[in-house]
């Protein structure tokens, strides 16, 4: 059913009769929207490029970050590799809706409902792995300290190759009373921060009486590697630490420069958030499929519509997986 | 709405049968792209880790530039801008890339001369 008034000039130039893109009005609207979004997500990633190329030398390395695989605990490091399996699951769910797409040329209505079925089991395994992936970040993995000027102090072991080594590993455990500050004892109602597993006190001593401990600074050297002090250094460093930081948040993260976690969190939240629509805008699609809406209309443009949305999704997550753990 | 497709990639070098065929070559294609991006990411080797080019690192290049690729064969083919005419083509592609090479020039040449003022310029930071 046309939603315009017929003017009975359709087919001359001026009445609409010229179509100089040559596609139907709802595709075209897509497009449009695609094209603000990609300005939309352009800016986030030029902004995260401003700051990184502000803090060029202190910038922490993703591959340092970013190392953890489900149901694998064994402390081996396997930088990127979960990473590269979520891109290669959003590709996947991007083929299938290209397939549904196509069978919907073809109007195969079972076919549609299979491959729109298997892109939305891929944007969910998508979407899950991403909140897997938030989790492990926010939760940390070896804690650090952090200096009066906002630097993140982490520590190796001289003796084992300059290993990582986990706060928690080193920190003496020193008697005292630590009570986290929580909201009912607040004026009006305001909570402290969770205390760290240990206090600033029992990581310092735990550093000075274990000689084989030096310190990670966030400064990158010509090597492209972060800078380690030598031990006497390391014990004039740590005296300038004001903090525990365990994990990040909004405010401040373990991994080093507080606009990295900053910059995660909202780059790939909002690529999330638009991962987490496109699996809604599926389901109701695969319903009207289900349905056979599109049968009864005679074409599944509308599969087309949420199709270049979905690949449009897969898009930006190539330039955020370039930018955020690659460059 | 059956639609004509292209099925001709690489400028003609690979030509599909189907357009579902070529569906699955392109995957194949990107697979293999992310693949190399993945193991440079890790490998690192010094020719590209280790020179620089117009202000950063050659690996860095040879990663934007995979990415282009990737996204030019994602919009092109999975998208199927190929199909499309190119008045849309133009209007939808050139506009956004405009905008994004003028703004990421401005930004990181900014914030380049931010990184000199903090590294040369009396200001106290690493305490």
């Amino acid at each position: 059913m046309d939603t315009s008034v017929s003017t009975g000039t359709e087919g001359s130039v001026w009445g609409g009769g010229n179509q100089p893109l040559g596609a139907s009005y709802g595709k075209l609207m897509m497009w449009f929207f695609i094209v603000s979004d990609a300005l939309t997500f352009s800016g986030f990633l030029a902004a995260y490029g401003f700051s990184r190329f502000k803090f060029i030398e202190t910038w922490p390395i993703a591959d340092e970050v970013f190392t953890h695989v489900p149901f694998l605990h064994d402390g081996v490091d396997r930088p990127m590799y979960y990473v590269a399996f979520m891109t290669f699951i959003l590709i996947m769910s991007s083929v299938t809706m290209v397939l549904a797409v196509d069978a919907g040329h073809n109007m195969k209505k079972s076919k549609v409902v299979l491959y729109m079925f298997l892109t939305i089991i891929g944007g969910a395994i998508f979407v899950g792995s991403q909140a897997w992936e938030w989790a492990t970040f926010i939760k940390g993995d070896y804690g650090a300290l952090e200096t009066k000027g906002g630097r993140i102090l982490q520590f190796v072991d001289a003796s084992a190759d300059n290993k990582r080594v986990a706060i928690g590993e080193f920190a003496t455990t020193i008697a005292s009373e630590r009570v986290n500050h929580e909201r009912q004892n607040g004026i009006w109602f305001y909570d402290g921060e969770a205390l760290p597993s240990h206090s600033l006190v029992e990581v310092v001593a735990g550093f000075q009486a274990t000689p084989n401990l030096l310190i990670r600074t966030e400064q990158i050297n010509a090597e492209g590697e972060k800078t380690i002090l030598n031990r006497a250094e390391s014990l004039e460093r740590i005296k300038g630490a004001v903090r525990v930081v365990e994990g990040a948040n909004l405010i401040r993260n373990e991994y080093g420069s507080r606009l990295f976690a900053d910059f995660f969190f909202f780059i790939t939240g909002f690529h999330g958030f638009h991962v987490f629509s496109g699996v809604m805008i599926n389901i109701i699609i695969f319903f009207n499929v289900l349905l056979g809406t599109y049968e009864k209309r005679g074409h599944y443009e509308m599969v087309e519509k949420v199709g270049l949305y979905w690949h449009f999704v897969d898009l930006v997550w190539v330039f955020v997986f370039t930018f955020f753990y690659l460059v | 709405m059956a639609h004509e497709h292209k099925l001709e990639i690489f400028r003609g070098l690979v030509k599909f049968k189907s357009n579902v065929q070529k569906i699955w070559g392109v995957l194949i294609f990107l697979t293999l792209v992310t693949a190399v991006e993945v193991w440079l990411g890790i490998a690192k080797p010094e020719f590209l880790a280790k020179e620089y080019f117009l202000g950063m690192k050659r690996l860095n290049w040879v990663f934007i530039i995979l990415t282009l690729v990737k996204a030019y064969y994602i919009t092109w083919d999975f998208m199927h801008m190929r199909d499309e005419k190119s008045s849309l083509r133009r209007a939808v592609v050139w506009t956004p890339i405009f905008l994004v090479v003028y703004l990421v020039a401005i930004l990181l040449m900014e914030a380049d001369y931010i990184y000199t003022v903090f590294k040369e310029g009396f200001l106290a930071w690493n305490f």
